[in-house]
């Protein structure tokens, strides 16, 4: 995983910093600016690899930005598939790489066939 | 004043694939597309490449239907080919399921009468619930059964729509968007159309439009009474490859995107989507395959078929107005391959397709005749 971030936040007019929130991505700490989306503070702490796509598997990251093309999922507070531009970082929040499909039943992956 | 040997009202599936066929029939040719206010239904469809009980009653639209399945391959080959676009085309047969024995039995006799009227390369086997499951093991218990033929398939609408633009463009075609037609007229051997602002000259005119035809086609003495007919469907996100044949309900791309259809609404020109009609949908796609109950949705949408009265296509040269035709149809996608192969040429100067003669848009003129969707 990359540490140094192509994204930098934007200074706002302020020069009182930013409040962070402790968050863990895949069992490792992160320090993330508070009231963000999970996807713009996952690429500010420097991730780059979000998920692996459905079919090929081949890795993916946020695109859009704006809930529209689905490539930012991860898998948050144990709840997969989640669009990660669309969920606001909180203090505590576990989050996961989505690798692949979710399952659509519990323990249970869709379509052996 | 722009001329070329050909202009093509309409940039859909329909128009794309007859301005392709027509320029490597060696023609000049200008597509003249409306914009975002035209109705587009070749962005709203559901991507089936489908022969299967179509042309009941008509079994030159079932022969018509199966030889452009038959066509298929060549055409995606060539887009691929052209323009490296693949358009996922697949055709391992597919599956009409069905909820009730009624339906099985309604179907059995459909599939068998047109396969008398057809011929026997027009094959189909009836499936009962537990050879379906051997096929499809996720499919549901309410299921009844299944008809299946191998001639069926599907491919990705989008990139089929990409490619032909591509591959047209290549062959010279002229795209020109914000060209929505404001006046036909004839003089001379020539077409003259007003569109964006714009004049366009052609000894030849293909209308292409869709449910505009309706009223173009009597401005170059021609009849093309289509009217709307909606269809809403329901995407969800990419799951794992889990369904290997296209069903008339169901269907999964080659990203792993299952689409859910569909509704048959008559509510005129109106292409919005309601709650209720998508809650059914969303309801029948899981009896058919209850997995797709803790599916996310992605999105939902409706677009208009555009639909004559008897559901089958209208090809027809003008007799007053010689050099205009009109195209049309509900099956863009299915049918792409006869229009870029059999349609355009014959637009282009060469001869008249037999196959096509039942589908003239005069036979709506017959004041005796009452039509039924056999679509």
């Amino acid at each position: 995983m990359a540490t140094n971030s192509l994204f930098r936040p934007l200074q706002g007019p302020s020069s009182t910093p930013a409040r962070s929130v402790k968050i863990e991505f895949d069992g490792r700490a992160l320090q993330v600016q508070e009231g963000v989306s999970v996807a713009a503070a996952l690429l500010s702490a420097g991730v780059s690899r979000f998920r692996t796509s459905v079919v090929s598997e081949t890795p993916r990251a946020p695109y859009c930005m704006m809930g529209v093309c689905f490539e930012c999922l991860v898998e948050i507070d144990g709840q997969a598939s989640r669009q990660s531009c669309l969920v606001q970082v909180r203090d505590g929040m576990k989050i996961q790489t989505q690798r692949g499909p979710r399952a659509l039943t519990d323990g249970t992956e869709a379509g052996n066939e | 004043m722009n001329t070329s040997d050909l202009l093509v009202i309409g940039g859909g599936l329909v128009g794309a694939s007859v301005a392709l066929g027509a320029a490597r029939s060696g023609l000049k040719v200008t597509v003249l597309d409306e914009d975002d206010v035209a109705f587009r239904a070749s962005r709203g469809n559901f991507g089936l490449v489908w022969v299967q009980s179509k042309g009941f009653t008509l079994p030159d639209y079932a022969r018509w239907s199966l030889a452009s399945a038959q066509s298929w391959p060549e055409l995606s080959a060539y887009l691929k080919e052209r323009t490296g676009i693949d358009v996922e085309l697949k055709q391992p047969g597919g599956l009409h399921l069905c909820l009730s024995q009624e339906e099985m039995d309604t179907r059995k006799e459909r599939l068998q009468w047109l396969q008398d009227e057809v011929g026997p390369h027009y094959q189909f086997e009836m499936l009962d619930y537990d050879e379906l499951r051997k096929r499809v093991p996720l499919v549901g218990p309410d299921v009844v059964g299944a008809t299946y033929t191998p001639m069926d398939g599907h491919t990705n609408p989008l990139k089929l729509f990409r490619a032909l633009y591509d591959a047209a463009g290549k062959e010279g075609v002229q795209f020109k968007t914000g060209c929505g037609t404001e006046d036909i007229s004839y003089a001379n051997g020539i077409f003259t159309v007003k569109a964006g602002g714009k004049v366009w000259q052609a000894p030849k005119l293909v209308l292409a439009a869709g449910l505009g035809n309706n009223k173009l086609a009597p401005k170059v003495g021609l009849y093309a009474p289509v009217e709307p007919n909606r269809g809403e469907v329901l995407i969800s996100e990419r799951l794992r490859p889990m369904l290997s044949y296209p069903t008339n309900f169901v269907r999964q791309t080659d990203e792993g995107t299952v689409q859910i259809g569909d509704s048959h609404e008559d509510v005129g020109f109106d292409d919005g989507t309601i709650t209720s009609v998508l809650g059914g949908i969303a309801k029948r796609g899981i009896k058919c395959f209850p997995i797709l109950a803790n599916a996310n949705l992605v999105r939902a949408w409706a677009a208009l078929r555009v639909m004559s009265p008897d559901g089958y296509p209208i090809y027809q040269a003008s007799e007053s107005h010689p050099g205009a035709f009109v195209v049309t149809c509900h099956s863009g996608v299915t049918l792409a391959a006869n229009h870029v192969m059999r349609i355009a040429p014959w637009i282009a100067g060469g001869a008249y397709p037999d196959a096509i003669r039942e589908f003239k848009g005069d036979r709506f003129l017959n004041k005796n005749l009452v039509f039924t969707n056999g679509h």
